[in-house]
């Protein structure tokens, strides 16, 4: 049964169809008011934002952790980076245009991961782990200390992406962006489409975090095609390859080096792109953000899910950034509550919620094999 | 006395495609190669024979640049291979299998082999990432030489299995195939066949001289008399780390000093075969 739908899914006149659905739902999800999912304590377009952003980040850390095997603890280096050239760029030292800053960004974030992996990549395993541990700290230390940086204090007003159309400005009446999409709402059953509460298209402004979500979903959507390509090619070979026997991998021709050093600065300007939207969503960045428990909770995201599969990154991702929300009724329990909800997946999911197809066809033939010694043994 | 036994190689009398000249090599106190001098030919399958800690698995070592000599020169196509990093090394042609098995675990048989024709790649992220078409015709390259080779070894049909759940001497034919994937000159088996029953070991001896026979110089260290004896076109001794003989199988065989110090002490059943 499950053999023939996943046969289904895989002919293409209906896996396509299918997969346009999904995103098209996705996309659509903060408008949809579904029972369950939608927080209710906390702004929804809100949260879906950070989940994105958090999914986002999952998927570039999982280049560097699942693929090429790098346990890098100082992902959250590379996010304040981001956060922070865009900061700097557009509001503290200059008044660049988002989408200007977000390339210059991009390349700093890289840059910064080529710096530090250069020197850092030479010593293997938990050493790496301490090595990167103290970049982060190091990052947010320097921006604590560095008036040029803001300092402690951190930087406010960074402006939101330039709206097609008029930027919104709700106290003035403008809706902003190019049109209005309205949200649906079942409470008023029958008429469910709520004309009351509309966000606007392309229109990037305070109140609605939204439009946000929508930027972050689709450079989430870039980022997973071009996650996809490269890695089922030669590159995604070779940082198997790494992985798995970094010496023998040396020996059949990998420079290993070269491709650790590709993947931790792929890895780091993922990390600087969520930073990008971060900063440009919540218009504040301060050192306080950056600290060293999100780096933590990023590697945390990436193991849940799955290290090694993109989609288990992601998942992993989005529910590090959505359950603590969705259970913030629970007040001052819910770090608790998602601190047993992580302990219990590990417990029973040790390989992450969707582990890598490799390790998912490694366990079905040990059952395999342990199903036929109990059989045996039972003889 | 190596002076005078090369000049009977016949078949396989071609020039010097690596040299080993002279190499020493010290860990701390311990000297584990002494100048050692030797030269293997293009297109023939040299074995490298000597009792436990000889330094059989060192000189494989330097060889192949995971260890630097302490002092003398290797040269493969006459260039030196001093301080190269491995993989350029690799590039070079010089290729090599593990005495203990190191696969690539949790890729399928095929990908391990492409990983080894990746070598001579110049497929980068660009070219993956717009997918070139550079990159399709590699890609298309490399994935028919990769089941080509794996079905010389004789590990086709199993070639989207994980190299970790293929039985040990699939793995072992596997690693060969992997090493022959990078298209190198020369191409050091260490110890292939540890671990082999005499059916299988039958059958290696055949695939190495297949790997021959494809245009490939072998370099072949073994424990297995009979099989180095059977396959091979000349050898060389190592003990304590200096060479103490080089020549044909049969001169090898009768060599006092080879029978003292190998032969006539453990492996007297299979010499006399």
């Amino acid at each position: 049964m499950s053999g023939r739908l996943g046969g289904l899914l895989r002919r293409k006149q209906v896996s396509v169809p299918l997969l346009v659905l999904v995103v098209l739902f996705v996309y659509a999800l903060p408008m949809l008011d579904l029972p369950i999912i939608t927080t209710t304590d906390s702004d929804f377009g809100g949260v879906l934002f950070d989940a994105a952003s958090y999914a986002l980040i999952a998927v570039g850390l999982n280049i560097v952790i699942g693929y090429a095997g790098l346990l890098d603890l100082g992902y959250v280096g590379f996010y304040a980076c981001g956060a922070y050239t865009v900061a700097l760029l557009t509001e503290f030292h200059g008044h660049w245009p988002f989408f200007l800053a977000l390339p210059a960004a991009i390349v700093v974030t890289m840059v910064s991961g080529l710096i530090l992996g250069a020197p850092t990549l030479r010593v293997r395993g938990d050493y790496l782990a301490i090595v990167t541990m103290g970049f982060g700290e190091i990052i947010r230390l320097v921006i604590t200390n560095t008036h040029w940086l803001g300092a402690s204090q951190g930087i406010a007003g960074i402006p939101p992406p330039p709206s097609i159309g008029q930027a919104p400005d709700p106290a003035n009446g403008v809706a902003g962006g190019l049109f209005q999409v309205p949200h649906l709402s079942w409470s008023t059953f029958p008429n469910v489409i709520d004309v009351g509460h509309e966000t606007p298209f392309v229109g990037f402004g305070v109140a609605d975090a939204i439009p946000f979500y929508w930027l972050v979903l689709t450079a989430l959507f870039i980022v997973l095609i071009a996650d996809r390509l490269v890695k089922n090619s030669r590159v995604g070979r070779a940082w198997e390859a790494t992985r798995e026997d970094e010496d023998a991998a040396e020996v059949m021709g990998v420079p290993t080096f070269r491709y650790k050093l590709l993947a931790f600065a792929l890895g780091a300007a993922i990390g600087g792109l969520s930073g990008s939207f971060y900063a440009t969503q919540t218009t504040y960045v301060s050192p306080d953000t950056f600290i060293i428990t999100l780096s933590e909770l990023f590697v945390a995201a990436v193991i849940i899910g799955g290290a090694g599969n993109r989609w288990g990154a992601l998942a992993g991702g989005v529910l590090v950034a959505y359950l603590p929300e969705r259970f913030r009724s629970f007040s001052d329990w819910r770090m608790l509550v998602f601190g047993v909800a992580l302990m219990l997946l590990a417990i029973w999911r040790p390989q992450g919620i969707f582990p890598p197809r490799r390790t998912r066809r490694v366990l079905k033939v040990e059952a395999k094999i342990e199903a036929l010694e109990g059989e045996t043994a039972s003889v | 006395m190596s002076d005078t036994t090369t000049s009977t190689v016949t078949e396989s009398g071609g020039r010097a495609l690596l040299e080993v000249d002279n190499v020493t090599i010290k860990f701390g106190g311990v000297v584990a190669l002494d100048e050692v001098t030797f030269e293997i030919r293009e297109g023939e399958i040299l074995g490298l024979i000597g009792p436990n800690g000889a330094g059989k698995t060192t000189c494989f070592n330097v060889m192949t640049g995971v260890y630097q000599a302490t002092s003398g020169q290797i040269r493969f196509d006459g260039k030196p291979l001093a301080k190269m990093q491995r993989y350029k090394i690799t590039r070079l042609g010089i290729a090599r299998t593990f005495q203990n098995i190191r696969l690539f675990k949790s890729m399928t048989a095929l990908e391990n082999v492409m990983v080894g024709t990746d070598a001579h790649s110049r497929v980068g992220l660009f070219n993956a990432l717009f997918r070139t078409p550079l990159h399709r015709r590699t890609e298309a390259e490399s994935r028919e030489r990769a089941l080509e080779l794996l079905k010389f070894v004789g590990v086709d049909g199993r070639a989207d299995e994980l190299a970790e759940n293929l039985s040990y001497g699939d793995q072992r034919r596997l690693e060969i195939a992997r090493a022959m994937a990078t298209r190198p000159k020369l191409l050091c088996l260490d110890e292939p066949a540890a671990g082999f029953n005499p059916a299988e070991k039958q059958r290696l001896m055949e695939l190495i001289r297949n790997v021959r026979d494809e245009g490939y110089t072998v370099l072949l260290i073994e424990h297995d008399m009979r099989l180095v004896m059977g396959v091979t076109d000349r050898i060389v001794v190592l003990e304590f780390g200096r060479k103490i003989a080089e020549g044909a199988p049969a001169e090898i065989r009768d060599n006092p000093a080879v029978i003292a110090a190998y032969l006539g002490v453990e492996e007297d059943d299979d010499a006399a075969s």
